[in-house]
């Protein structure tokens, strides 16, 4: 597991959950769409909050496609789930909202949770999916990985 | 009627949800490690790997009809019930679905975690 790695997963949590919550935030001051005007969702983008939580998302499936090329989804989904917590913990420390004590037993089940798969192994998976496909893969690309060593040359 | 239509759609929700996770990590699994290969072919290349990845483009269609089902079940009911229902039913979901169709060897480890987190996701965003 390596420094890069470890940023992957954190970017996974953090460009999620704040991503969700800019676009929650910019859809309120956007206000109700009706059915009858549903081309007022496309004219939604303008409004900043609503711009940048597509950014972050895009972001964050970026991170997230990433961190599934090397772990397995039972260890990407548990380890980034730390993003709710993230959030929790800025709605009571940036934006000093109350949190109820319902909210911090959820914060405290997650954390615990995460402890427990983040002592475990990243793949669990052997040699299912990968061989073969690669073998398929790896003869296309090799023609465009000669053009892209040129670089190097 | 309103608890049928809410949960039926979270439900449909909770099937495109897991059906893409499984699909888009069995796709990533394939194109292999994203860091390697960008060291080693660029990341143009990375993306052409995905999107020629069959399993990627069904994963991104099942991601459209999961925001599809949300929109409709949020339009049934407060997000306080569809979001925290859904975020913990799609984590129990996908542990089984990995181990069935990933072949991920979900140990009691892993069991504890996703339950854990499921719950936790519950009482955070109830």
């Amino acid at each position: 597991m390596t420094l890069r790695k470890y940023l992957v997963l954190a970017g996974v949590a953090v460009f999620g959950a704040v991503g969700d919550s800019m676009l929650a935030h910019g859809m309120k001051q956007v206000g109700r769409i009706s059915i009858h005007h549903l081309q007022d969702v496309v004219l939604a983008v303008l409004n900043p909050w609503v711009a940048g939580g597509i950014l972050l998302l895009l972001a964050f499936f970026g991170a997230y496609m990433s961190a599934l090329s090397w772990a397995d989804l039972t260890y990407v989904l548990p380890a980034t789930s730390m993003g709710y917590v993230v959030l929790a913990l800025m709605a009571r420390f940036v934006l000093n909202e109350h949190i109820s004590q319902m909210r911090w037993t959820g914060i405290i089940l997650i954390s615990a949770g995460v402890g427990f798969v983040a002592g475990g192994p990243l793949v669990t998976t052997h040699s299912h999916d990968k061989p073969e496909e690669f073998e398929e893969l790896e003869p296309e690309e090799e023609p465009e990985e000669v053009g892209a060593g040129e670089v190097k040359r | 009627m309103k608890h049928l239509l809410t949960w039926s759609s979270i439900t449909v929700l909770v099937f495109f949800s897991v059906l893409g996770d499984i699909v888009l990590s069995r796709a990533m699994k394939q194109v292999g490690d994203v860091h390697e290969l960008w060291d080693r072919a660029g990341l143009w290349s990375v993306v052409r790997r995905m999107l020629g990845n069959a399993n990627f483009v069904i994963g991104i269609v099942a991601m459209t009809g999961g925001f599809f089902a949300m929109l409709f079940a949020l339009s049934w009911a407060d997000v306080s019930l569809v979001a925290p229902a859904a975020a913990s039913l799609t984590f129990l979901g996908n542990a089984v679905a990995a181990k069935i169709f990933l072949k991920e060897k979900v140990d009691r480890r892993r069991w504890i975690a996703a339950a854990l987190v499921a719950a936790g996701v519950a009482l955070i965003a109830g």
